[in-house]
C-alpha cells in the first residue's frame, strides 16, 4: 500500500492524541488549570491535527458531512462519530478541569472510552480488509490501542503504565510483523486464484494492461525492498519501543521523558510507514507485483 | 446523505444527432456512427449496419475521437526555414503553398516529368493519386505496397487471381478448421477478429503458426512455434504428405487449376517450361473423354491428369507431374525439415492429417447448381471446409513470395479455394494476373505516361528497362533485381534518388508516410540521405513535398507542407477501382465525409491535387477552356468517368432508363447525398448460384460484367504453375533477346521457379549466424496504428513504451532480470534497449512492437515521453540492402522477385549492458510546428 | 447505501470469454469513451501527451503466462473491470453512501456527488475495479453501463453495456447471471464460468469462461488412415499417379 503522508500522519498524533485523552478521561487525579489546559491542547492538537491531515487525503473533503452517515457497517463512519462524541465529551470535561476546577469523572470515563473507540474504530478500517491480509488480523486494532495507551501515558506522565504498555506495544509490534510476513501466503490468495487459471499451470504476469502507471498501482502496488524493511524495522523498534523505555528507566525527569517522548514519535512514524509500505494489496498481484 | 438509492436517469438523452461515415483510424474501414453534440463529435461507436464491422469497433476505432482532435493536428500549410531535419517553419497561405508548388514541378512537367517522384503511403486513394501522377507523365508514383506486403499480394493474384485481406477471407460461416500463419493483426482487423470468434463459438479449430504466441495466435487452439523463414518448407512438408498419401481434390484440380495443363518439356525449344498451346494460344490439356488434346477452357473438355503427350520423341507431362516429381521427394519429409523449422516431424505430420480430416471426412455439401465456364453443370457445391489466412509473417521475408506460392498451392490441393468452407474471394476479385494492366514507364515530355504505372508483368518484354539496360523507374521496379514488383519499392526511393541511380530527381513528392522514421529501414540513414548537401550547399535530394495530417517525423524533412485534414473532416472514396470494402458475398464501397468542419487552415490532400492538377495543366484535371475541372475531390468523387459507366463510387448511378442503379451507370451529382444516407456505403449481393467457385463460375462471371468489374467475362483456372516466372527464368538460361545482367542469372533461375520452392532467407546466408544468432521480430499492437497511434492520449497509455521480449533461453543464459536492459546488434546498427520475458516465444526468436518508439520533439508529446526515452524502433537495425558479400555489388535485402522489403529476415545479438538514461540510439531532438499538447484532459462535450 | 439491499433476482452482469479474448483493448477504450461523455464526471487523464502519463478507465485488460507442468507455455488476455459482487465489500466500507448495491439489479454504483473520495472502496475491493480519478476527486467504476442498458434513447439491440457492444472478438456477454435460463447462464453453465478470488468471499456476478485445452494432441494415428502412402513400393510415380487418381476423393471419373 502506498504510505500516504497525510495518512501516516494522521494514524500516528492521533493515536497519540486519542491516548492521552484516554488517559486524562481517566486520570482519578487529573490536573487542573492551566496545567490542564495545556495537557488538553496537545492532545486536541495531536487528534484533531491527524484527523484534519486525514482530510487531504480526501478527494472532496468539503464533503466530510456525509461521511458520518453510514455507522451501521462503516468503520470509517463509526471513527467519525467515536471521533466526535470523544472530543465533543472530552471538550466538556477538560472545560470543567480548566476553568472550573471541576472533575466531573463519568464524563472523563466515557470520553475516554470514546477515544479508545476512536482507536479502535480507526485499527478496524484497517483490520477488516480482507484485501490486505498483513491486517487482517486481531494484532492490528491490539498494535494499534496499545501504540495509543502507551504513547498516550508517555505524553500523561504515567510512567510506570507507560513503560508497561510501550513493551507490550513493542511485542505487539513484533507479532504484527511476524504474523504478518505470513499472512498473504496463508490467505490462499495467489495469481492463480486471481485469475482463475492455476489448473492449467503456473501462472505470471505478462503484459500490463497499460504502460503508463495508473491509480491501482500508485495505491497499492508499493514495493519496499526486504533489507530496506528489516532496517526500518530495527529502527522503530529501537525509536519507538527500546529507547523511550529505557530512558524512562534510567534517564529520570524531564530529559528522560523528552527523550522517551521524541523517539517514540519518530520511531512510531517509521511503524506506521512501515504498516502501510508492507502491506501486500491483492490487486497488486493481477500487475504481477505484491 | 442518502439511506435511499439515487434516483437515476436511465434514458439520459445520448447525443443530437448521428452522423455515419468510415473510421481511418487503419486501413480496416470500418462503418462508425458519429454521436454529435452541439456540433462536436461526442462519442464514436461501429455501424452495425456496415458490411465490414457489423456494429464492433477496435481500440482505435473508439478513440477516434481523440485522433481527431490531438493537438498534434498542422493547422495551415508550412515553408521549411531552418536547415532541412531541423523542424523549424513558417505558417504560409495556400496560395503561397500552391504558387510554390506549380513553380517547382511545372518545369519539370515540361522537360522531364521523370523527376519528379510521386510517392504515396497508407493512400487509400490510390485510383486517383495514380490519376494524378499519370497525368503529370512521370514513371515514377506507387504506394507503400512494395515494403509491405506486396509478395502475398502478388504471390496471389499470379497463383489464383487474389490474396487475403481486400481480396479474399475465410469462409466464416462455414469453415470447419482455421489456419493462420504470421499474422499479428492485418488490415482486416475486425472481420478476423469476428469470424475468429464466431468459429471459436461453434467449436471449429484455429491452429496458429507463429514464433510468437500473443493475439491470435494466443487464442488459438494449437500454435506451432515456428522458426521464422521457414514457413516455405513446412508447407511444401504439408504438401508432401498429402500428395504422398494421395490426400487432394484431385477432381478441384483437374477441372480448376492448369495442373493438367501440358508443360513443353522438349529440352531443345525455347519454349521449354512453357505450357504446350493450341494455335489460337491456349494452353492445352488432354480431354479425357478423348485422351486428345484439347483447349483448358473448351466447352466441355474433362481435363486429365494423368496423360501425357507424346510427339517427336518427346514426352511432354502435365504441372501435376512436375508437381509430383518434386514434392513426393524425401526433402520435404517431415523428418528432413523438421529441425530447419523448429517443428517436430509428429506434429508436421499431425496438421497434415488434421488438414486431410478435416476437408475430406467433414467435406461439407450446399444444396447449390450451378454451372462452370466449360458448360458443365454441377448439383451442388463440395466444401473442403479448411481455411487459411496469412500475412506480413510469411510475406516479408527474402523467400516471402514462394512461401505465399507454396500456401496457395497447399490450399488448392485440398480444394479449398473458392468452396464453401474453405477462402473466398470479395469482389471485384478473384481477377487473374492477365486481367490486370502491365506496368507503363514511358515518359514523354509534357504528356501523361503511356500507361497505369502499375501491374503484372508476363514475360521479360514487360519489364520497365530503357535499352541501355537501366531502369525506367527511380525505384528500379520491374527490372532484373526483382522483376515482378507490382507494388513498386518506395522503401528504395529515397536511397536511389540520394545516389542518383538510376538517375537524379528534382521533387520527392510524398503523402502519408512517415519516411523519416517507422516506415524506412535504416532510419538514420535515411535521415542523412534526406538531409546531405552536395558540394555547393545544395540539398542532394532538391525539393521535397509532403503532406501530412499531424506533426510527424516526417514533416521536419520536407521544404513544403500540405497539411491535410482528420478523417472526418474530409471526403474520401474507397473505390471498387482501387481497394473496396467488400465482403465474400457481397460488392461494397464507401465514402468518407466532412461530419465536422476543419478549425484549422487545412485542406484534404485529394482536393489539393484537384487544384494542383489544373495549375499544372494535367490532362483530367482541366477542362477544355483549360478551367479547374474538378472543384474538389467530392465534385470528382460524383463526376470522373475512368470508363464508359465506371467512376469511382458503384452506387447510386444513373441507369439507362434514369432509375438509379448499383455497378454501372451514368454518373449522378446527388450520388454523396444517397451514401450519407445509406450511412456512408453502398452495397449489393452476389447472387447465390454465383457465390462460390467464382473464377469458373458462369452465373458469377455474367454479374461481374454486369457490376462493371471488367468488360468481359473472365474465367480462368488457377495457376499451380506461373508461366511467367518460368519465362524470366528461361531469359537467365540465355534464352530469349531480353536478357539479364550475368551477375543475376544465378539468382534469377534459382528464385523464379515456376513452381513453389523454398530457400533460405538471403540475411540468414550472408551475415555469421554465430556472430547473429537470433532472429529479430515487431508485431503491430491491436491497439495503435504504426505511429499515428501515438498521439493518442488514450491508446498512448496502453503501449508508451515497448520492450523487447526475449524467449526463456536467452532470459535465462544470459542472466536477465526484470527491468534489465539489453544491447542488440545486427551487421548494420546497435540499439540499447529495454528488455522483457516471454516463455511462448521460439526460442531462437525475440521481438517487439512496432512503431511505438518517438523523434523527441514529434507528434506534439512532451520531450520526457516514454515513447522517445524508452521506447524505440528496430529499423535503426535493418538495412535496404545485404551486407557487402565482396562481389563489389550491394545486394537488395528484398525478395528477389517482387522487391518486398525483408523486414522479418533480421539476425540479431544480444548482449546485457548497464541501462543506459534513454534508448539508444538517441537522436538530436526536432522543433515542434505545433504546440506541446495540454497536461491533463478531462474530455466531454455538450455539457 | 452502503447497507447492501437483499439479494435481487436479478443479477446483471458480465461473462468473459478467456478463450476468445484476442486482447486488442476495444472495450477498454469504448468504455473510456462511453463514460467519458456519460454517467458522472469524465475519465479524466494526466500527462495526456507527456511522460508518466496516467488516466482513469473501468475496464483494463492484462495478459498471463501460463506454463503448464508440460508442453508449450500459453497466453491468456484478460479483461477486468468491475464484477458487481454480491457480497461487495466495496459498499459496505463506504462512509457516505456513496457507494451502493442497486436493489433491483445488483449493479453497483457510486453516486458522485456524495463520494468524499476516500478510497476505502478501493481499498476493499480485491480486484482492482475502482479508480478514483485524480482531476475530480470522486471513485470511478464500471456502471454496467446503466445508462445504456435501460435507455430508451438507443435502439433496442444497443441497450447492452458499450464494451460488449464492441467487442470485435464476442469475448464478452452481458445479461442476467439471477436466471438460470438466461444464455449468459447458460454459457456458464456449458463451459464451466468461474469466480475470481472465490476465497475472498465477494460472490461476484460477472463470471469467467476458461480457455478450452489447448496444444492437444490429437487421437489419430499418424499415418493412418490419413497420411498413408497410396504407393509404398517406391514403384514409381506413374503408378501412384494411377492409384492415386483412382482410389480417392475425387479421383473416381
Ligand atoms: N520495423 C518494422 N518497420 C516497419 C514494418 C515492420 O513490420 N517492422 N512495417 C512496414 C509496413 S508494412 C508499413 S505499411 C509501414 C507503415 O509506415 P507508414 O506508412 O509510415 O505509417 P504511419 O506511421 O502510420 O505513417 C503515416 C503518416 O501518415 C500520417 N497521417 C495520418 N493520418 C493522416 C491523414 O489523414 N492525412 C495525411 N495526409 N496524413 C496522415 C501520419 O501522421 C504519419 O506521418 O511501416 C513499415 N515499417
Ligand atoms: N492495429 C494495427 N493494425 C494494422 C496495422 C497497425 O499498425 N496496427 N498496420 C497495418 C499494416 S500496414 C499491415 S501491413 C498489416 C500487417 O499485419 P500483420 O501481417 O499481422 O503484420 P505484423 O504485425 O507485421 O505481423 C507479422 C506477424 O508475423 C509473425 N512472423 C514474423 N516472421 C514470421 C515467420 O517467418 N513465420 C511466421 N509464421 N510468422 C512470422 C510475427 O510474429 C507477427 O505476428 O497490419 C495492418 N493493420
Ligand atoms: S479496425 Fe479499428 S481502426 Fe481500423 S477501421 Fe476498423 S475500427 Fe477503425
Ligand atoms: S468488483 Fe470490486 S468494486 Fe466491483 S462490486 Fe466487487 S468489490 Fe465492489
Ligand atoms: S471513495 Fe467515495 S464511494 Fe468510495 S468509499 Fe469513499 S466515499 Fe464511498
Ligand atoms: S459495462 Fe460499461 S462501464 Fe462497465 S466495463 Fe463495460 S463499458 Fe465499461
Ligand atoms: S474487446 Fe473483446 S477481445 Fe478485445 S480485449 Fe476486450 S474482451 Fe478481449
Ligand atoms: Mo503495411
Amino acid at each position: 500500500m502506498h504510505p500516504a503522508p497525510s495518512v501516516i500522519l494522521f494514524n500516528t498524533f492521533s493515536g497519540l492524541g486519542f491516548g492521552l485523552l484516554f488517559w486524562l478521561g481517566f486520570d482519578a487525579t487529573p490536573p487542573t488549570g492551566w496545567i490542564a489546559f495545556a495537557f488538553f491542547a496537545l492532545a486536541y492538537i495531536m487528534a484533531v491535527g491527524g484527523l484534519l491531515a486525514s482530510l487531504f487525503h480526501l478527494g472532496h473533503p468539503e464533503r466530510f458531512l456525509k461521511a458520518f452517515s453510514q455507522w451501521k457497517t462503516s468503520w470509517l463512519s463509526r471513527e467519525g462519530i467515536c471521533a466526535v462524541a470523544a472530543l465533543t465529551l472530552m471538550a466538556l470535561y477538560g472545560a470543567g478541569l480548566v476553568f472550573f476546577d471541576t472533575n466531573i469523572a463519568p464524563l472523563g470515563w466515557i470520553g475516554g472510552l470514546l477515544s479508545l473507540g476512536v482507536i479502535f474504530t480507526t485499527s478496524m478500517i484497517y483490520a477488516q480488509m480482507n484485501t490486505v491480509p498483513r491486517w487482517k488480523h486481531w494484532s492490528t486494532p491490539a498494535l494499534f490501542l496499545l501504540l495509543a495507551l502507551g504513547g498516550g501515558a508517555l505524553f500523561a506522565a504515567k510512567i510506570t503504565f507507560a513503560t508497561v504498555l510501550l513493551i507490550l506495544a513493542g511485542l505487539a509490534a513484533l507479532v504484527h510483523w511476524f504474523v504478518g510476513d505470513r499472512r498473504m501466503a496463508a490467505s490462499g490468495t495467489t495469481l492463480a486464484t486471481a485469475t482463475g487459471l492455476g489448473h492449467i499451470g503456473s501462472v505470471t504476469a505478462f503484459e500490463p494492461p497499460h504502460t503508463g502507471t495508473n491509480y491501482l498501482l500508485k495505491e497499492f502496488a508499493f514495493e519496499v525492498g526486504r533489507k530496506h524493511a528489516q532496517a526500518l524495522r530495527l529502527i522503530s523498534m529501537l525509536l519507538g519501543f527500546v529507547v523511550p523505555v529505557l530512558a524512562l528507566l534510567y534517564l529520570p525527569g524531564h530529559f528522560g521523558a523528552g527523550v522517551a517522548v521524541l523517539c517514540h514519535i519518530a520511531g512510531v512514524l517509521a511503524l506506521r510507514w512501515l504498516f502501510f509500505a508492507q502491506a501486500e494489496h491483492v490487486v497488486a498481484l493481477y500487475y504481477g507485483k505484491r | 446523505m442518502s439511506l435511499d438509492e439515487p434516483k437515476l436517469d436511465l434514458s439520459p438523452k445520448v447525443s443530437d444527432e448521428v452522423r455515419k461515415t468510415t473510421c481511418y483510424m487503419c486501413a480496416c474501414r470500418c462503418g462508425i456512427n458519429v454521436h454529435m453534440k452541439d456540433g462536436e463529435v461526442a462519442y464514436i461507436e461501429g455501424n452495425r449496419d456496415h458490411p465490414v464491422n457489423q456494429g464492433v469497433l477496435c481500440a482505435k476505432g473508439s478513440a477516434g475521437i481523440m485522433q481527431h482532435n490531438a493537438p498534434s493536428r498542422l493547422r495551415a500549410p508550412l515553408k521549411r526555414v531552418g536547415p532541412r531535419g531541423s523542424g523549424q517553419f513558417e505558417e504560409i497561405t495556400w496560395e503561397e503553398a500552391l504558387t510554390t508548388a506549380t513553380k517547382w514541378l511545372k518545369p519539370l512537367r515540361e522537360k522531364h516529368p521523370e523527376k519528379l517522384a510521386f510517392f504515396t503511403g497508407r493512400d487509400q486513394s490510390q485510383s486517383f493519386t495514380s490519376f494524378w501522377a499519370q497525368g503529370f507523365g512521370t514513371p515514377n508514383y506507387a504506394a507503400h505496397g512494395g515494403f509491405c506486403s506486396v509478395n502475398m499480394a502478388a504471390a496471389g493474384i499470379y497463383t489464383m487471381g487474389g490474396a487475403f485481406w481486400e481480396f479474399g477471407q475465410p469462409d466464416w460461416d462455414h469453415t470447419k478448421m482455421l489456419m493462420i500463419f504470421g499474422v499479428a493483426e492485418d488490415h482486416d482487423s475486425n472481420p478476423i477478429k469476428m469470424g475468429i470468434g464466431k468459429i471459436k463459438a461453434r467449436g471449429a479449430k484455429v491452429i496458429g503458426v507463429n514464433p510468437i504466441r500473443t493475439g491470435y495466435n494466443a487464442v488459438a487452439d494449437d500454435w506451432i512455434g515456428i522458426t521464422p523463414g521457414t514457413d516455405g518448407l513446412f508447407i511444401l512438408s504439408l504438401i508432401h504428405c498429402l500428395m504422398k498419401a494421395g490426400n487432394m481434390d484431385l477432381d478441384y484440380l483437374a477441372r480448376f487449376t492448369n495442373a493438367p495443363v501440358l508443360i513443353d518439356e522438349d529440352p531443345a525449344s525455347p519454349q521449354r517450361g512453357e505450357f504446350l498451346r493450341d494455335n489460337e494460344g491456349q494452353p492445352l490439356v488432354i480431354d479425357s473423354r478423348t485422351g486428345k488434346l484439347a483447349p483448358w477452357n473448351g466447352q466441355g473438355v474433362e481435363p486429365d491428369l494423368r496423360g501425357t503427350y507424346r510427339n517427336k520423341g518427346v514426352t511432354h507431362r502435365p504441372v501435376f507431374h512436375l508437381m509430383a516429381d518434386r514434392y513426393m521427394s524425401e526433402d520435404y519429409a517431415p523428418e528432413a525439415v523438421a529441425e530447419r523449422c523448429g517443428i517436430p516431424a509428429i506434429k508436421i505430420f499431425q496438421t497434415a492429417a488434421d488438414l486431410a480430416r478435416v476437408a475430406f471426412d467433414q467435406a461439407i455439401t450446399l444444396d447449390r447448381p450451378w454451372t462452370d465456364f466449360r458448360g458443365k453443370e454441377h448439383p451442388n457445391m463440395i466444401g473442403r471446409p479448411v481455411s487459411f489466412h496469412a500475412m506480413r509473417g510469411i510475406s516479408a521475408h527474402s523467400n516471402g513470395f514462394q512461401t505465399c506460392r507454396a500456401l496457395h498451392v497447399l490450399q488448392i490441393i485440398l480444394g479449398a479455394v473458392e468452396t464453401p468452407g474453405g477462402m473466398r474471394f470479395k469482389p471485384p476479385y478473384p481477377k487473374p494476373a492477365t486481367a490486370h494492366p502491365k506496368p507503363h514507364g514511358n515518359v514523354q515530355p509534357g504528356k501523361p505516361l503511356d500507361g497505369p504505372h502499375l501491374g503484372y508483368p508476363q514475360g521479360p518484354d514487360d519489364l520497365l528497362l530503357n535499352d541501355d539496360g537501366k531502369a525506367k523507374r527511380i525505384d528500379k521496379a520491374y527490372t532484373w533485381d526483382n522483376p515482378m514488383s507490382a507494388h513498386g519499392l518506395m522503401h528504395m526511393v529515397i536511397s536511389n534518388a540520394h545516389a542518383g541511380d538510376p538517375y537524379k530527381i528534382d521533387t520527392l513528392f510524398m503523402y502519408m508516410a512517415n519516411m523519416s522514421w517507422n516506415s524506412s529501414m535504416n532510419t538514420s540513414g535515411v535521415i542523412e540521405m534526406l538531409t546531405d548537401q552536395d558540394e555547393d550547399g545544395n540539398y542532394v535530394i532538391p525539393n521535397i513535398i509532403y503532406s501530412d495530417a499531424y506533426s510527424s517525423e516526417m514533416v521536419a524533412y520536407a521544404d513544403l507542407i500540405f497539411p491535410d485534414t482528420t478523417y472526418l473532416e474530409r471526403h474520401d472514396c474507397i473505390s471498387l477501382l482501387d481497394r473496396p470494402i467488400c465482403e465474400a458475398d457481397a460488392v461494397a464501397d464507401a465514402i468518407r465525409w466532412p461530419v465536422v468542419e476543419p478549425d484549422r487552415d487545412v485542406r484534404g490532400f485529394q482536393s489539393v491535387l484537384c487544384d494542383l492538377g489544373a495549375r499544372l495543366g494535367l490532362p483530367g484535371f482541366v477542362n477544355d477552356d483549360g478551367g479547374q475541372k474538378y472543384a474538389d475531390y467530392a465534385d470528382y468523387i460524383q463526376t470522373h468517368v475512368r470508363r464508359p459507366g465506371v467512376g469511382p463510387l458503384a452506387g447510386w448511378r444513373i441507369g439507362d432508363n434514369g432509375k438509379l442503379q448499383g455497378g454501372r451507370g451514368a454518373p449522378n451529382e446527388a450520388q454523396l447525398q444517397s451514401y450519407i444516407e445509406n450511412g456512408g456505403f453502398w452495397m449489393e449481393h452476389v447472387p447465390t448460384e454465383g457465390s462460390y467457385y467464382k473464377p469458373f463460375n458462369q452465373a458469377y462471371q455474367n454479374w461481374a460484367v454486369q457490376m462493371g468489374f471488367y468488360d468481359v467475362e473472365q474465367p480462368y483456372i488457377f495457376q499451380l504453375y506461373v508461366e511467367p516466372m518460368r519465362k524470366f527464368q528461361a531469359a537467365a538460361e540465355g534464352i530469349g533477346h531480353r536478357q539479364p545482367p550475368d551477375h543475376l542469372r544465378s539468382q534469377i533461375s534459382k528464385t523464379m521457379d515456376p513452381l513453389p520452392i523454398w530457400y533460405a532467407p538471403f540475411e540468414e546466408t550472408s551475415v555469421d549466424l554465430d556472430d547473429f544468432p537470433y532472429h529479430a521480430l515487431t508485431q503491430r499492437p491491436m491497439a495503435m496504428y504504426h505511429s499515428w497511434g501515438t498521439q493518442n492520449a488514450w491508446l498512448r497509455q496502453i503501449h508508451g513504451r515497448n520492450p523487447l521480449y526475449l524467449p526463456t533461453a536467452i532470459w535465462t543464459d544470459k542472466g536477465f532480470k526484470d527491468g534489465d536492459w539489453a544491447k542488440v546488434t545486427s551487421t548494420h546498427g546497435m540499439i540499447v534497449v529495454p528488455v522483457a520475458h516471454q516463455a511462448s516465444l521460439n526460442p531462437h526468436t525475440v521481438w517487439t512492437w512496432n512503431a511505438i518508439g518517438k523523434r523527441k520533439g514529434a507528434w506534439a508529446l512532451g520531450t520526457d515521453a516514454s515513447e522517445a526515452s524508452e521506447g524505440f524502433l528496430l529499423n535503426h537495425l535493418i538495412h535496404e540492402l545485404l551486407p557487402p558479400k565482396g562481389d563489389g555489388l550491394r545486394w537488395a535485402n528484398s525478395d528477389p522477385i517482387t522487391g518486398q522489403a525483408a523486414w522479418f529476415d533480421l539476425r540479431v545479438n544480444i548482449e546485457k549492458t548497464e541501462p543506459p538514461a534513454e534508448a539508444q540510439p538517441n537522436l538530436t531532438p526536432i522543433q515542434s510546428p505545433v504546440p506541446e499538447g495540454p497536461k491533463d484532459l478531462a474530455w466531454k462535450v455538450g455539457k | 447505501m452502503t447497507q447492501l439491499p437483499p439479494p435481487s433476482a436479478k443479477k446483471l452482469g458480465l461473462v468473459i470469454d478467456l478463450d476468445t479474448c484476442v486482447g486488442c483493448h476495444a472495450c477498454v477504450i469504448s468504455c473510456k469513451g462511453w463514460n467519458t461523455e456519460n454517467y458522472g464526471a469524465p475519465l479524466s487523464d494526466q500527462n495526456a501527451y507527456s511522460g508518466a502519463a496516467s488516466g482513469t478507465f473501468l475496464n483494463r485488460v492484462h495478459s498471463y503466462e501460463v506454463q503448464p507442468d508440460e508442453g508449450t507455455a500459453q497466453l491468456i488476455h484478460f479483461p477486468k473491470s468491475c464484477l458487481h459482487c454480491e457480497d461487495a465489500p466495496c459498499v459496505t466500507v463506504c462512509p457516505t453512501g456513496a457507494s451502493y448495491k442497486r436493489s433491483e439489479d445488483g449493479i453497483v454504483l457510486v453516486n458522485e456527488s456524495d463520494c468524499i473520495g476516500c478510497g476505502l472502496c478501493a481499498w476493499a475491493c480485491p480486484y482492482g475495479a475502482r479508480e478514483l480519478d485524480a482531476a475530480e476527486g470522486v471513485m470511478k467504476k464500471c456502471t454496467l453501463c446503466v445508462d445504456r442498458i435501460y435507455n430508451e434513447n438507443l435502439p433496442e439491440e444497443d441497450r447492452e453495456p458499450a464494451c460488449v457492444r464492441t467487442c470485435p472478438a464476442g469475448a464478452r456477454h452481458f445479461g442476467d447471471l439471477g436466471d438460470p435460463g438466461s444464455a449468459v447462464s447458460q454459457l456458464v453453465e456449458e463451459r464451466g464460468g468461474f469466480d475470481l478470488m472465490p476465497e475472498l468471499g465477494t460472490k461476484p456476478v460477472n463470471k469467467y469462461l476458461p480457455p478450452r485445452p489447448k496444444d492437444v494432441e490429437p487421437d489419430i494415428n499418424v499415418l493412418a488412415p490419413y497420411l498413408e502412402p497410396v504407393a509404398q513400393d517406391g514403384a514409381g510415380l506413374i503408378h501412384w499417379l494411377d492409384k492415386a487418381l483412382s482410389a480417392l476423393p475425387g479421383g473416381s471419373k
